[in-house]
């Protein structure tokens, strides 16, 4: 793909422009984390869930041959069409493919991150085939004409004044009225038609057991059960990795998916779709789109286990403080950044950069991925591979030099200590990118080295 | 085709198998216990009454709701007098549904979420497109956790289930929390003893 954006931290300097708002989003990210923890706390077992969540998804990973031959036998055998796709081109076409055979033009869709991943809707619209997403924060930034900044909270970054905006415009409710109770009662109302009209509901899968064929789709707002329950034919998009071994296995990952994600004890719904209902089609789409690319990266395989439940990003300090939007990938904050790479090294070069190497993620995610350690590993082989940029590079090597021959250093920290003291222009502008948003220290008369040469001989 | 290509390369890059963890000591011997259940249904909205028996869901539908037209009861005992031959039809016949009373399986005690399948709701859009909800449910039935609850339902027995913990909600807007999503505006637990 072609490089048709900023990088990361351009991206983010233009989130950065208005502060205040910076600062909401921060803290409201930061509000759900505590809510997540809270959660986490009132479960004496909490870690040993993660641990259990973790090594079963491990297990998956280690079987996951079998398991997507044993999935597909008894999906059929329940009545369900099951599709393969290479990749996202693949995918949209099989999609494609069955709307087609319906003669439908618009249809509706709940929240599927890999069907964002595919880019399915604008595919779509080429094709003269309008989707409706029915996720409230997924329709808010559809009509606003945006990607989602966020896998859980699709319209985070979205103040309700400029909501009611947009349902002024689009959904002709009151201008000025920007108050959620009445903008949710408004979507519910304009969302309904949609499901009454719909014949095919796209849907996408949070969980699929391989030992019964089923797939569990959870949502608090009741909009896949919506649009499945009344299509004629319900399409249901998912990666290969959302396969779990056993049905038991559903009770450990649906402890910690809602409480991860946005600290409730469980989702509204946690619906399990078996077979297909009477009259209707069930098509399953079973998508690699890179993933047996990245089972086969030893240092990176274990970004598979991801449920999807966006406690990295509302925990990240680069992310709360940058957007989503600042990652430019489907996926964004820190599992997006460990994700992108495997898909297009050269693209997504800059997002394992925007990191601080915390720690916060890793120590958060509900199925124990080592995200920080991914990220700094990505650098690594981003480098090696030559995908940084030349500025990134020269910096590092001459940093590399000097840090490395102690004589150097020494001269080098005394010239810079008297240019920042002489000359503190050359250092307080807008060039310097530590500068940005900070004061430069005042710099110090004597190096550490100096002083502990004084005080400890 | 893809399937052979896509499951060829998983079963070169695939690690070492790694067996499966035993869950044997999440789960909780005895019964879940039924205030701590209708505390949590009360936190995530919905409304919870202990009941002796069914006659008394009629007076209490009556008291909290206005303006019912079209109620929907799965067993004739919930609300004599409810629709019949509901149904009748792809889901789209109860798109005017203002209540639905509907039994459950199991709940749970450590997250309210309550087991419904396709084999006593009949038709599946029925507790999604109502506008309020009402689930009856024996305090025999309660579980401590998930997997109390998923050792019990055991095997899949109907093409859809689901639970279902509150009503329909969503806090998109700036994280506001508004009941009443896309599924049922209120969710009303007849708990019977």
């Amino acid at each position: 793909m072609e490089q048709d954006h900023k990088e990361h931290s351009l991206l983010a300097e233009t989130f950065n422009a208005n502060e205040s708002r910076v600062d909401w989003h921060d803290e409201t990210l930061w509000w759900v984390r505590q809510k997540r923890d809270r959660m986490a706390w009132s479960i004496p077992e909490w870690e040993e869930l993660r641990e259990a969540a973790s090594r079963i998804k491990h297990n998956v990973l280690g079987n996951m041959h079998d398991y997507l031959i044993e999935f597909e036998k008894n999906a059929i055998a329940n009545g369900a069409v099951v599709h393969w796709a290479a990749d996202a081109a693949e995918h949209n076409k099989i999609v494609l493919q069955l709307l087609q055979k319906q003669g439908v033009k618009r249809m509706v869709k709940s929240k599927s991150m890999l069907t964002e991943e595919c880019h399915l809707n604008p595919y779509l619209a080429e094709h003269g085939i309008e989707v409706i997403d029915t996720d409230l924060g997924e329709r808010i930034v559809q009509l606003a004409k945006e990607p989602p900044s966020h896998i859980v909270l699709p319209c985070i970054h979205k103040k309700k004044e400029e909501i009611g905006e947009l349902f002024h415009e689009h959904l002709g409710t009151p201008a000025g009225n920007a108050d959620p109770k009445f903008l949710t009662a408004a979507a519910r109302q304009h969302l309904r038609k949609e499901f009454i009209q719909s014949r095919v509901a796209i849907t996408g899968v949070n969980f699929a057991v391989a030992e019964t064929g089923e797939m569990v789709v959870c949502t608090n707002e009741g909009n896949a059960d919506m649009g499945a329950h009344l299509a004629d034919v319900h399409i249901a998009c998912m990666g290969i990795e959302k396969l779990i071994p056993q049905r038991k296995h559903l009770g450990v990952f649906l402890r910690l998916l809602a409480r991860s994600a946005t600290g409730q004890p469980i989702t509204t719904y946690s619906s399990h779709f078996r077979k297909p209902k009477e009259g209707q089609q069930l098509h399953i789409v079973l998508v690699d789109n890179g993933r047996s690319r990245q089972l086969g990266r030893e240092d990176f395989r274990n970004s598979l286990k991801c449920i999807r439940c966006g406690a990295c990003m509302n925990t990240c300090p680069v992310y709360r403080r940058s957007g989503g939007h600042s990652y430019h990938n489907a996926i964004a904050g820190p599992i997006g950044s460990i994700l992108a790479p495997n898909l297009d090294m050269k693209d997504y070069a800059d997002l394992p950069f925007a990191s601080t190497l915390c720690g916060s993620c890793s120590n958060v995610c509900p199925v124990k991925i080592d995200i920080h350690q991914q990220l700094y590993k990505w650098r690594q082989v981003i480098t090696k591979e030559g995908y940084t940029k030349k500025t990134k590079a020269a910096g590092m090597h001459a940093m590399n030099i000097v840090l490395s021959k102690p004589g150097l250093y020494k001269t080098a920290g005394g010239v810079g200590r008297w240019v920042m003291r002489t000359f503190p222009a050359v250092v307080n502008n807008g060039m310097n990118p530590w500068y940005k948003q900070r004061e430069m220290p005042a710099p110090p008369k004597e190096s550490f080295a100096d002083w502990y040469k004084k005080n400890r001989k | 085709m893809s399937r052979e290509a896509i499951l060829a390369a998983i079963k070169k890059n695939q690690p070492e198998y790694q067996a499966l963890p035993d869950l044997s000591a999440f789960g909780q011997a005895g019964p879940g216990d039924p205030a701590a259940f209708k505390k949590v249904v009360e936190s995530l909205g919905g409304q919870v009454y202990e009941i002796t028996s069914f006659a008394e869901i009629q007076p209490l539908v009556a008291e909290h709701y206005t303006d019912l037209k079209q109620v929907v009861a799965i067993k004739d005992a919930y609300l004599p007098g409810a629709a019949t031959q509901w149904q009748t039809g792809d889901g789209r016949q109860l798109e005017h549904v203002d209540l639905a009373i509907i039994p459950g399986q199991l709940g749970v005690a450590e997250n309210g979420a309550i087991w419904v399948t396709e084999s006593e709701i009949e038709v599946r859009v029925l507790p999604f497109i109502t506008q309020h909800l009402a689930i009856v449910i024996d305090s025999k039935h309660i579980l401590p956790t998930m997997h109390d609850a998923y050792e019990q339902i055991g095997a899949p027995s109907t093409g859809f289930s689901a639970f279902i913990a509150g009503p329909s909600k969503t806090a998109d807007i700036e994280q506001s929390l508004v009941l009443g999503a896309h599924g049922a505006k209120s969710l009303t637990v007849f708990i019977i003893r």
